[in-house]
C-alpha cells in the first residue's frame, strides 16, 4: 500500500476562551478538534461532513497552519509538517491548497483576476515576465472563464464564476493536496451542479488528492471516496461513501441522512426520520463519555462513562458507539 | 375562496443603472390552512413577491407596478399603509431566513414576544407575559419564565428560529409567510423546525407559503408548488406531480442538476449560462437563453402562465402546444 498523502494522527485544536476586558480569566477551553486520526491517500478523496460548530473547518485550518494545532500531529508526503519550522513550512505549502465556502469574502475586490492569479505564481517564482499572462490564461481556460474577462474585478463576475476564480487561485500552484471548506454551499442549484463537474474534472485532469468539506452529506456522497463524520471534535464515523450513505453505522450519522429532505414527495411521505431532541453541546463544556449520548435516541447510562474509540465494523468502515454490534 | 389571491404582482427597482424588473406579473394564490411553497434559485424574485405583499419593499427605489393582492377582500396592494399595519403582524406573519438579523439584538426575548400582543391585540403587560410563556412552550422551549428575560445572542441558530416562530404565530395569524426558513440551520436542526411548522399549522389552522431554494424541502411539507424564475412563475402544480413530471423546462433541469438524482460519478446535469440581468429588458420567454428545446418563437414572444389540466400550470409555448 503506498503511503498515505495527508496523516493526521491524534491531531487537537483547542481555543482558550477568555471573560473579561481589564483583568483577564480564562472561562474554559473549546475543544473545536479533540483527538482526530484521518489518512487521505494520493489521488483519493474524502468527505468530510459534520454540522455547524463541529471542527471541521477549524481541523481544514489547522492542517494549513491558519490555526495553531494544539496537539497530535500532521503529516504529509510522508513527512511531519506539523513540527517545522515556518520557512520549511512555506516551501511546502504551494502543494496544499485551500478553496473555502465564501468566494465574496476570499478574493480581494481590488484585484483583478489577472492580479488574483499572478499573484501566487510570482511569490512562489513560478513565472515571470511574459510567461505569468500565458499561464494566467491557461488558468482560466482550465476551469472554465474566458481570458478575456482576466481584467476584470471580482463584483463583475457571478457566484459560481467567482468561486471559479478561487479555484483557479489554488491551483495555480499546482497543488497535490486541495482541502475545499463547504466550495459549493454559497450557490444555486445548478451552478453548484457546475462547480462540482468542474471539481471532478480537475480532480482526473490535475490527479488531485481532495479533502472536500461540506454539511450537505448528498453533495458529499456524490464526489467522495470516503465519508468522514464529524461531532463536536471527534470523529465518529469512518468508511467508504456508500457504505456511509446507505448502510450508516453510528447514531448521529444515522440521524443526520434521515434529516436531509430528498426532492421526492413520495418517499418524503414514508421515510422514517431519527428523530434527534436538542442541539449540539457546547464545546465549551462536552459531555462526558460520548459526544452524541445526550442526544442520542438509542443512549445508556454507561454512553456517558466513556468515550467510544473508532472501531472495526466492515470493510474499512469504521464507527464509534459502544453499541456497534446492535446498530 | 382562497384566503389570499395574487393576480398579476408586478414590483420593479427603479435604480440609476436602470429599471430591475425584479417581479413581473406573479399570480398565485393559497387556500386556508394549506402550505404551498415558492422555490427559485437567488435573484427569482420570490423574496420581492412576499416582500411586496405586506408592503416591506423600500419605496424608492421598488415600486409595486400593477397587479391586486386580495386577502380576506382587502386588496394588499392598495389598502394603504394603515390598513397594511393593522393586518401585518396580526393577520400575516412573516419569518425570515437569518434570526440573529431578524430579531433586535437589544430587546430580551420576552420584550419582543409580548409586543405584538400589546401592539395589535392592546393585551396588558402580565397577560402578554403569560401568553409569550405559553408560546414558548408550544415552540418547543422549555423553562419559559427564564427564557423571556434572555437576550438573544444567548441563544443558538435553532432556538433563535423558534423565538422568531414564536413571535409570528403568538397573534395566531390566518398566513404565515415563511421565506427560507431553515436555510440558515443544520439539516438536524431544519427537521426539528419543519417537523415544529408542520405541527403548528395544523393546531393553529393557519395556511403557510414557505420560500425557499431547497426542493427537498418543498418536497416534504408543501401540497402546491409555484416555481419562479427571472421574476415570473415557470409553472406551478400539486408536489407529487410537479415532482413526478415536470413539464417545464426549467423546473426539468433544476430538478435533473441535484447530485442526489445521480448516480454517482456520472457528471451532473447542468443549466448552461447564467440568469438573465433583471435590468435588461427580455423579449421572449426569460428561460429561452438556457433552455435546451428553445425554438424561434420563444425568444420572440413571452408565454404566460397557462392551465394545461386543472392545478396545472406552466408558461412555455411548447408544452402549451403539446410540442413537449
Amino acid at each position: 500500500m503506498t503511503r498515505p498523502l495527508l496523516e493526521l494522527r491524534e491531531l487537537r485544536v483547542h481555543f482558550p476562551v477568555y471573560a473579561g476586558l481589564v483583568r483577564r480569566r480564562l472561562l474554559g477551553t473549546v475543544r473545536a478538534v479533540d483527538g482526530v486520526s484521518l489518512d487521505v491517500a494520493p489521488g483519493e478523496t474524502v468527505g468530510l461532513v459534520g454540522e455547524s460548530g463541529c471542527g471541521k473547518s477549524t481541523l481544514a485550518r489547522a492542517v494549513v497552519r491558519l490555526v495553531p494545532c494544539t496537539g497530535g500531529t500532521v503529516g504529509f508526503e510522508g513527512r511531519e509538517i506539523s513540527a517545522l519550522r515556518e520557512p520549511a513550512f512555506r516551501a511546502i505549502r504551494p502543494r496544499l491548497q485551500l478553496i473555502f465556502q465564501d468566494p465574496y469574502a476570499s478574493l480581494n475586490p481590488r484585484m483583478t483576476v489577472f492580479d488574483a492569479l499572478a499573484e501566487p505564481l510570482r511569490v512562489h517564482g513560478l513565472a515571470d515576465g511574459r510567461d505569468v499572462l500565458r499561464r494566467v490564461s491557461d488558468l482560466m481556460e482550465l476551469v472554465g472563464l474566458a481570458p478575456r474577462f482576466m481584467r476584470k474585478y471580482p463584483h463583475e463576475f457571478s457566484g459560481g464564476q467567482r468561486q471559479r476564480i478561487a479555484i483557479a487561485r489554488a491551483l495555480a500552484l499546482e497543488p497535490k493536496l486541495v482541502i475545499a471548506d463547504e466550495p459549493v454551499s454559497a450557490l444555486d442549484v445548478s451552478v453548484q451542479a457546475q462547480i462540482l463537474n468542474l471539481i471532478a474534472r480537475l480532480r482526473e485532469q490535475m490527479g488531485l488528492t481532495l479533502l472536500f468539506i461540506a454539511h450537505d452529506l448528498s453533495v458529499v456522497h456524490y464526489l467522495s471516496h470516503r465519508i468522514a463524520v464529524m461531532y463536536l471534535g471527534r470523529l465518529v464515523e469512518l468508511g467508504p461513501a456508500g457504505e456511509v450513505f446507505h448502510r450508516p453505522r453510528h447514531p448521529y450519522t444515522r440521524a443526520l441522512i434521515s434529516a436531509i429532505p430528498v426532492p421526492d414527495p413520495v418517499r418524503e411521505k414514508t421515510r422514517q426520520r431519527v428523530a434527534l431532541h436538542d442541539e449540539p453541546a457546547s464545546p465549551l463544556n462536552p459531555p462526558s463519555g460520548c459526544p452524541f449520548h445526550p442526544r442520542c435516541p438509542w443512549a445508556q447510562p454507561r454512553c456517558a462513562e466513556t468515550v467510544p474509540p473508532l472501531e472495526s465494523c466492515g470493510d474499512g468502515h469504521q464507527a464509534a458507539c459502544i453499541r456497534l454490534d446492535q446498530m | 375562496m382562497p384566503l389570499l389571491d395574487v393576480h398579476e404582482l408586478t414590483t420593479h427597482f427603479h435604480t440609476r443603472e436602470g429599471v430591475v424588473r425584479a417581479v413581473n406579473g406573479v399570480s398565485f394564490r393559497v387556500e386556508p390552512g394549506e402550505t404551498i411553497g415558492i422555490v427559485g434559485e437567488s435573484g427569482s424574485g420570490k423574496t420581492v413577491a412576499s416582500l411586496s405583499l405586506l408592503g416591506l419593499i423600500p419605496a424608492p427605489p421598488g415600486r409595486i407596478e400593477n397587479g391586486t393582492a386580495l386577502f380576506d377582500g382587502v386588496d394588499l396592494l392598495a389598502c394603504g399603509p394603515k390598513t397594511l399595519r393593522s393586518i401585518r403582524g396580526r393577520a400575516i406573519s412573516m419569518i425570515f431566513q437569518d434570526p440573529m438579523t431578524a430579531l433586535n439584538p437589544f430587546m430580551r426575548v420576552g420584550d419582543q414576544l409580548m409586543e405584538p400582543l400589546q401592539v395589535h391585540r392592546g393585551l396588558s403587560r402580565r397577560e402578554a407575559r403569560t401568553r409569550a410563556e405559553e408560546m414558548l412552550r408550544l415552540v418547543g422551549i422549555q423553562d419559559g419564565a427564564r427564557n423571556l428575560s434572555a437576550w438573544p445572542h444567548e441563544f443558538s441558530g435553532g432556538m433563535r428560529q423558534r423565538v422568531m416562530i414564536a413571535m409570528a404565530l403568538i397573534t395566531r395569524p390566518h398566513l404565515l409567510i415563511a421565506d427560507e426558513p431553515t436555510t440558515a440551520l443544520d439539516v438536524t436542526i431544519q427537521a426539528q423546525i419543519l417537523e415544529l411548522l408542520a405541527r403548528l399549522q395544523r393546531e393553529l389552522g393557519m395556511a403557510v407559503i414557505l420560500i425557499t431554494h431547497d426542493l427537498g424541502v418543498v418536497a416534504r411539507v408543501c401540497r402546491r408548488i409555484y416555481v419562479m424564475y427571472a421574476g415570473q412563475v415557470m409553472e406551478s402544480a400539486a408536489t407529487e406531480a410537479l415532482f413526478a413530471q415536470p413539464r417545464h423546462p426549467y423546473t426539468e433541469a433544476l430538478l435533473q442538476s441535484l447530485p442526489s438524482t445521480h448516480v454517482k460519478g456520472e457528471p451532473l446535469h447542468t443549466i448552461p449560462g447564467l440568469p438573465p440581468d433583471l435590468i435588461a429588458p427580455i423579449a421572449g420567454c426569460p428561460f429561452a437563453p438556457r433552455c435546451a428545446s428553445a425554438t424561434d418563437r420563444c425568444t420572440r414572444g413571452a408565454p404566460t402562465l397557462r392551465e394545461l389540466v386543472p392545478g396545472r400550470a406552466t408558461a412555455c409555448f411548447r408544452v402549451q402546444d403539446g410540442e413537449l
